[in-house]
């Protein structure tokens, strides 16, 4: 399965995933974890693990919840989002973990 | 308005100086003012300011002679005016000239109404030699009148899951001659090795050697199955061009029946009256619609005559369309960087403030228009990748055909290469890495992984498209 954006990239590492996640917190987006078991190509939804992170400050909050979505659910594909409220949309979005 | 009567006045037969009725240079435009800025090349005997009045003249109210039936209107309410002339830099021979005209004299919704005045006969006037539109001030109130994008830019990501990263695409090639499955097979290659589109050419409509029905059914298939492999939207934009507007419709209901995300049109040849049609069928329908600007170069690349493509931009933007075609700055087509990303920004901001040395004459504001995905298309390949993220960012379509389609091992590991390239440059731009300076070893370093991209750096390391545009921006003067 290929799914959002480095999907065609080697995994990210913890590493790389932070990078990320410090050019999110930079941008002013809120960050995001969602999960599903069985993703499919047109299926908009996933799961919310909690709600949007809006009180996350350092990168190291937003991995302790991914973290901690990884623990509550080891068979599922989780992706990290950063959502851009001044344009609607979701600006970052990619896979941290594949069972 | 006036508030006292207007002055009788006496008729007087015969043909007066066009600046003596059109030429203000007094006059502040109104807000709700259409502002065109011309570039004006007058016969050697005709003087600038009756140049450029004639422009005002003859694209709004006037005509060569007085005529009793003046008096029976206000023409202080609808004739344009020249409000203002510049030389320009470098070339004594030309004249800018900006026309404010009434909002009063366009149809609301209808951009062909605005290109029968304003680029209508006074192109032929024979008093000046050459003419050219070079930008438009477009007013909010009359921006209201229009549809715009039938999705735009956000409703485009969120319908296909895309964020994040431009998105990529490739023109399937040979341009003609494929028999449909063969066709839909290039189609499948491209979209299972990673592309998010693939699309028609211009020129493919509906020809003996593929007739459109058999294209859309193969290519359809081709979709669902990519889909269905990479748990990724793909998608190919059909091109519904046709010869008639009801075969058009024909060929977009088919299209939708398929469950085709996008539809395509080549709005200039087809005409901004089909184009609008099409665009608010897409709207009315959820598809997303493609254009293609065939022609344009016809009407844009001279840089004395004609319309600057900005202009055609803002009226592609105003008429409807997701997606439109624009420079690559990097391939093998005319633009150059700055004026090329200026058009983006009239393709994709809000707001885009007057700035003479990227060619934009006014400031614009798009009310509540939605953005259009400029694609980059055209002579662009793997090691174009640092620099088209760099001057693009991620709101915009990179399509790669021959630099997909031309890999050693074929259409799939062509896209491949093109993803991998792509999503390690995004990576490393939010990274905080510098694109043009550390470009190649982002590039070399993601190859690592990857056997397609590796190939495709070493198959087209050398070319490069570098010759001198035709349309350079002029001078700013210090």
């Amino acid at each position: 399965m290929k799914l959002e954006t480095f999907s065609y990239l080697p995994p990210l590492s913890t590493q790389q995933v932070v990078r990320q996640l410090h050019y999110l917190l930079e941008q002013g987006l809120v960050p995001a974890i969602e999960y599903v078991e069985k993703p499919a190509a047109r299926d908009h939804y996933w799961t919310m693990w909690k709600l949007p992170l809006f009180e996350a400050r350092a990168a190291e909050d937003v991995l302790a919840e991914i973290e901690a979505c990884k623990a509550a659910n080891p068979r599922c594909y989780i992706k990290l989002i950063g959502y851009d409220r001044r344009r609607q949309t979701q600006a970052v979005s990619l896979v941290v973990q594949r069972p | 308005m006036t508030k006292t009567p207007a002055a009788r006045e006496a008729y007087r037969a015969g043909v007066h100086d066009y600046r003596e009725t059109y030429y203000d240079p007094g006059y502040s435009p109104e807000d709700t003012d259409i502002l065109a800025a011309f570039r004006v090349t007058p016969q050697p005997d005709v003087r600038a300011e009756e140049a450029a009045a004639a422009v005002a003249a003859e694209s709004s109210t006037g005509t060569w002679t007085t005529v009793w039936t003046d008096l029976l209107t206000d023409m202080g309410r609808y004739r344009g005016r020249c409000y203002a002339i510049e030389s320009v830099e470098g070339n004594p021979e030309q004249i800018m000239a900006f026309v404010a005209y009434p909002l009063d004299l366009f149809e609301e919704g209808s951009v062909v109404n605005m290109m029968s005045s304003i680029v209508g006969n006074v192109f032929g006037f024979k008093a000046i030699r050459a003419l050219r539109l070079e930008d438009l001030r477009l007013p909010v109130a009359y921006l209201k009148t229009f549809p715009g994008p039938p999705h735009g830019i956000q409703v485009e990501r969120d319908k296909l899951n895309k964020y994040g990263r431009p998105l990529l695409g490739g023109t399937i090639k040979p341009k003609l001659g494929l028999s449909a499955r063969n066709y839909g097979r290039a189609v499948y290659e491209c979209l299972r090795g990673g592309l998010d589109f693939t699309k028609d050419d211009e020129n493919i409509n509906s020809q003996p050697f593929m007739r459109w029905r058999d294209r859309f059914e193969f290519v359809m298939e081709a979709v669902g199955k990519a889909e269905s492999e990479t748990g990724e939207r793909k998608g190919h934009y059909l091109n519904v061009t046709a010869g008639t507007m009801e075969e058009v419709y024909k060929r977009a209901e088919f299209a939708k029946s398929l469950g085709a995300p996008i539809i395509m049109s080549d709005f200039l040849t087809m005409g901004f009256t089909a184009h609008t049609s099409l665009s608010l069928w897409c709207r009315d329908n959820g598809i997303l619609l493609h254009s293609h600007r065939a022609l344009h170069a016809v009407i844009d690349r001279q840089k004395n005559h004609g319309i600057h493509w900005r202009v055609l931009a803002k009226w592609l933007r105003m008429a409807g369309g997701d997606h439109v075609h624009n420079g690559t700055v990097v391939g093998k087509l005319e633009g150059d960087r700055r004026g090329t990303m200026a058009i983006n920004d009239l393709l994709r901001e809000d707001f885009i403030p007057a700035d003479r040395s990227r060619g934009v004459y006014f400031p614009q504001s798009w009310a509540s228009l939605p953005g259009v995905f400029p694609a980059a298309s055209g002579g662009i390949h793997v090691w174009h990748m640092p620099d088209l993220v760099s001057i693009f960012g991620d709101d915009a379509v990179f399509q790669f055909g021959g630099g997909t389609q031309g890999h050693p091992r074929g259409n799939a590991a062509g896209a491949s290469a093109n993803r991998v390239a792509l999503e390690a440059v995004v990576q490393a731009r939010n990274e905080g890495r510098d694109l043009e300076r550390e470009g190649k070893d982002i590039l070399e370093q993601a190859a690592r992984h990857s056997s397609e991209l590796r190939q495709a750096l070493d198959l087209w390391k050398e070319i490069s498209f570098a010759f001198e545009g035709v349309d350079r921006l002029d001078p700013v003067r210090a």
